[in-house]
C-alpha cells in the first residue's frame, strides 16, 4: 500500500448540494450471475469516493455503468440529468460529460500522445485542431510530460502511459472522473506518480469515483469510501470511520486483509 | 576465477571492462558461409546437392534461352535460324512471336490507333494510385485519384464525356442526402435511405441526365465495345477496378459480420460464407449467363461490368474474414476507451479501430488482392479474352506461330510477375512504415 506523503490541499475540495449521479434500485446479470444487486448510489458533485471491495465484487462493473459501458438491466442511472436509457444520444452525451481512466490506459498505439488527447475534442466536441492541440498541451503539462507529446505510447512507461490517459481524458473537460483501478498494472515506483496527478484533480474539486485498493489515497483524498461486495453496498463511510471504526464483519475481514501485514 | 571469487567472499570490481572488437572467426564473408552453407556435414552435403541441380537446371535451360531468335515472321523461320546457328536437334526460344505479337498481348483486339488511351489511363492510374499509396506525397493529389475512375473509364471505353459526368452526379446527390438526415439526427437512416437515393438515380435518371447533358453539348470520343478488350488491358481493367471496390465492401462486411444487429451479421455471414464456398468460375458463369435471365429482356449489362462484380465478391468475402481476424485481434480496451470517449461508431471504426485492425491485415490483403488478379485471368471461361490463355491461343491459332508454346505462357508469366512483385513489395514496405510510426 502506498502511503500518500504529501500534504493534501483541501481548499478547493467542497461538496456541494447538486446531484452529480444518482443511482436507483439497479440491477445487473451477466447471463444467470446477479453481479449488481439493488445498488443505490448518490454521488454530489464535488465528492471523491474511492470503491473498495474483493475481486469480483461488482465494483468496476457498478463504475462502467455509469457511462454504460456496461449496461444494467433494472433500476435507473441518472447522470448530471440525464438517463441513462437504450438512447445513443443520451449515452454519447453522458460519455463526453464523464470521463474514464482504464486499469490497461487503452491509449491508441497507433495514434502520438498529442494526437490522443486531441481526437475525441475534434471529432466529438468539433474543437478546431489549433485549440484542442493548446488543450492537450496545457493537460500533458498538468500531468508532467509535455515533452513526450510527440512519442507513441509504445514509448512511454506505464506510469507515463496512464498519466496521458488521465490528460486525455481531461481534455473533453468532463464533469465527472471515473477510475476503475488506475495504479493496479504499474509497477510500484510508478503507482506514486499517477497517485499523486490523482490527488492533483482531487484538489481542484474534480467529482471522482475511484475503483482502488489504494488506502492511502482513500485515507488522504476521499471523502467517502464505498464498500462492496456479492455486488451490493456493504457499508459506507467517511475515510476515517471507515478504516478505524468498521461495522461489518465482510468489512473488518477485507481491511485486516489489505492492511494486516 | 574471478567470478568464484566474487561469490566466496565480499567482491568490488575497481576497474570497468571497456568494450572489445569480437573474434575474426565471428565476422565477415568466412562467417556467413561457415554459418549458412557449411555447418555440419549435412548442410555441406545439402549445399552441394542444392549447386548440382542449380547446374544441372542452367546446363537444360540455358541453351533454350541463349539460342533466342528475335527476327523472324513465323515459327519456321526461327527453327531455321536456330538450326543454321547451333547445328540441327538444337533447340532455341522463338522470342520473335513476342516481338511481332505484343500489342495483342498488352492490348488485345482494342483499335491500335487508340492505343494511346489505355496507355495514358495506366500512366494516370500510377499518379491517381500515389496518393493513396505514399502519404509524404500532397494531399492536392487526392483530387486526381477520385476523378481517375471516371477519367480511366473515358479514356477505356470512350464515348460520352457526359456519361461519368451523370454518374459522379449521384456520389453528390447520395452525400447531400446523407449530411441532411445524418444532421436531422437519422444516424441510422442516413446510410441506408442515401444509398437508396443514388441506386434509384443511377438506374432511373443518370441515363436520362446523360442524353440531355449530351444533347444541349455534344462532347464524345470514339467508344471502344467491350469485346475489344483482351490482353492484359483487360487483366488490369478488371483486376483494378475489384481490388478499389473489394477493400471497402470487405470492411463492411467484416465489420457487419461483428455487427450487435441481426439482420446486417446474418447477411454479412450469409453472403461471405456463401461466395467463399463457391469456385469464382461459378460466379463468373453466372455473370455471364444466368444474369441475363433475371434481368429484364433487354437489358444489356456490360459482361466486363458484371465480370467486375463477381471478381469484386469473390474477394470482397476473403479480404472481410482477412479484416475480422484483425479485428478480433484488437484488444476490448480500445473499443471501450473510444466509446467512453464519446465517439459514435463510425468515428470510433473509421479513427480508431480500422487503422489498427487493417494494420494487422495487410498480408493477408495484398495476398488476396495479388489473388484476384491472377485469377482475372480466369475471364477466358466467359469468352474474354485474357492475356494467358485467349490472347496465346489466338496468336497460335495463326499459321506463322502454330507450334510456339512456351514464349507466350513466359512474357504473360513475367509480366504478371512483375505487377504482383511489386504489390508484394508495397507491403513489405507499409508494414515497415507502419512498424516505425506505431512502435
Amino acid at each position: 500500500m502506498e502511503t500518500i506523503e504529501r500534504a493534501v490541499d483541501r481548499s478547493h475540495m467542497q461538496v456541494s448540494d447538486e446531484v452529480a449521479i444518482q443511482i436507483v434500485n439497479m440491477n445487473k446479470w451477466y447471463g444467470q450471475f446477479h453481479v449488481l444487486r439493488d445498488v443505490n448510489l448518490t454521488v454530489n458533485r464535488g465528492e471523491r469516493i474511492v470503491i473498495a471491495g474483493p475481486s469480483g465484487s461488482g465494483k468496476s462493473t457498478l463504475i462502467r455503468c455509469i457511462n454504460r459501458l456496461e449496461e444494467h438491466q433494472s433500476g435507473k442511472i441518472v447522470v448530471d440529468g440525464t438517463e441513462l436509457t437504450s438512447d445513443l444520444k443520451n449515452i454519447d452525451k453522458v460519455r463526453s460529460e464523464v470521463g474514464m481512466v482504464f486499469q490497461h490506459f487503452n491509449l491508441f498505439p497507433h495514434l502520438t500522445i498529442l494526437e490522443n488527447c486531441t481526437l475525441a475534442p475534434i471529432w466529438v466536441r468539433k474543437m478546431p485542431k489549433r485549440e484542442a492541440e493548446e488543450t492537450a498541451m496545457h493537460f500533458l503539462s498538468k500531468v508532467k510530460i509535455p515533452e513526450q507529446a510527440h512519442k507513441y505510447p509504445g514509448q512511454l512507461s506505464g506510469g507515463q502511459q496512464q498519466r496521458v490517459a488521465i490528460a486525455r481524458s481531461l481534455c473533453m473537460k468532463p464533469r465527472i472522473m471515473l477510475f476503475d483501478e488506475p495504479t493496479s498494472a504499474l509497477d510500484p515506483e510508478m503507482i506514486k506518480e499517477v497517485l499523486d496527478t490523482m490527488i492533483e484533480l482531487a484538489e481542484e474539486g474534480m467529482t471522482m469515483l475511484c475503483v482502488t485498493h489504494e488506502m492511502g489515497f482513500a485515507q488522504a483524498v476521499a471523502n467517502r469510501v464505498i464498500f462492496m461486495a456479492d455486488g451490493q453496498i456493504v457499508e459506507q463511510n467517511n475515510p476515517y470511520d471507515f478504516f478505524n471504526n468498521p461495522q461489518s464483519d465482510r468489512t473488518k475481514q477485507f481491511l485486516s486483509q489489505i492492511l494486516g501485514h | 576465477m574471478s567470478d568464484t571469487h566474487a561469490e566466496t567472499v565480499p567482491y568490488v570490481r575497481e576497474t570497468m571492462l571497456p568494450q572489445l572488437a569480437p573474434p575474426s572467426s565471428q565476422a565477415g564473408a568466412v562467417k556467413w558461409l561457415r554459418e549458412n552453407l557449411f555447418s555440419g556435414w549435412f548442410n555441406t552435403l545439402l549445399t552441394v546437392l542444392g549447386a548440382l541441380v542449380l547446374v544441372w537446371l542452367a546446363v537444360h535451360f540455358l541453351p533454350w534461352f541463349l539460342h533466342g531468335v528475335w527476327n523472324a515472321n513465323s515459327v519456321a523461320e526461327c527453327r531455321e535460324a536456330i538450326a543454321q546457328a547451333w547445328g540441327d536437334g538444337a533447340t532455341g526460344a522463338c522470342w520473335a512471336v513476342i516481338r511481332e505479337r505484343w500489342p495483342q498481348f498488352l492490348f488485345g483486339f482494342y483499335p491500335s490507333e487508340l492505343y494511346w488511351r489505355p496507355v495514358l489511363a495506366l500512366v494516370l492510374l500510377f499518379a491517381a494510385l500515389a496518393p493513396v499509396l505514399f502519404p509524404s506525397l500532397p494531399r492536392g493529389m487526392m483530387a486526381l485519384t477520385a476523378l481517375y475512375p471516371g477519367l480511366g473509364y473515358l479514356l477505356l471505353w470512350g464515348g460520352s464525356f457526359w456519361f461519368p459526368v451523370a454518374v459522379y452526379l449521384g456520389f453528390v446527390i447520395g452525400y447531400v442526402v446523407f449530411t441532411s438526415l445524418a444532421k436531422a439526427g437519422q444516424a441510422l437512416l442516413a446510410p441506408i435511405l442515401g444509398g437508396l437515393v443514388v441506386l434509384l438515380y443511377w438506374l432511373f435518371l443518370s441515363g436520362p441526365v446523360e442524353r440531355a447533358l449530351e444533347a444541349v453539348i455534344p462532347l464524345s470520343i470514339q467508344s471502344v465495345p467491350s469485346n475489344a478488350f483482351g490482353g492484359f488491358v483487360l487483366s488490369i481493367t478488371i483486376g483494378v477496378a475489384a481490388i478499389a471496390l473489394s477493400l471497402p465492401m470487405g470492411i463492411l462486411l467484416a465489420l457487419g459480420r461483428r455487427s450487435d444487429m441481426l439482420l446486417v451479421k446474418a447477411l454479412s455471414v450469409g453472403f461471405i460464407e456463401f461466395i467463399r464456398g463457391v469456385p469464382l468460375i461459378t460466379l463468373l458463369f453466372t455473370a455471364s449467363l444466368l444474369l441475363n435471365y433475371f434481368l429484364p429482356p433487354g437489358t444489356n449489362f456490360d459482361i466486363i461490368l458484371r465480370v467486375v462484380i463477381m471478381v469484386t465478391f469473390f474477394s470482397a468475402a476473403y479480404i472481410a474474414e482477412v479484416i475480422r481476424g484483425g479485428l478480433a485481434a484488437l484488444p476490448r480496451g480500445q473499443y471501450e476507451a473510444a466509446d467512453a470517449l464519446g465517439l459514435d461508431y463510425w468515428k470510433a471504426m473509421r479513427l480508431i479501430i480500422l487503422p489498427q485492425a487493417l494494420k494487422i491485415s495487410i498480408p493477408g490483403i495484398v495476398s488476396t488482392f495479388i489473388g484476384l488478379f491472377k485469377d482475372t485471368t480466369l475471364v477466358i471461361f466467359v469468352g474474354l479474352l485474357d492475356p494467358l490463355k485467349g490472347i496465346t491461343d489466338a496468336v497460335r491459332a495463326s499459321i506463322e506461330w502454330k507450334g510456339v508454346y512456351w514464349e507466350p505462357f513466359i512474357f504473360v508469366g513475367l509480366i504478371f510477375f512483375i505487377f504482383n512483385f511489386a504489390m508484394s513489395r508495397y507491403s513489405m514496405h507499409l508494414e515497415r512504415r507502419l512498424r516505425r510510426e506505431h512502435r
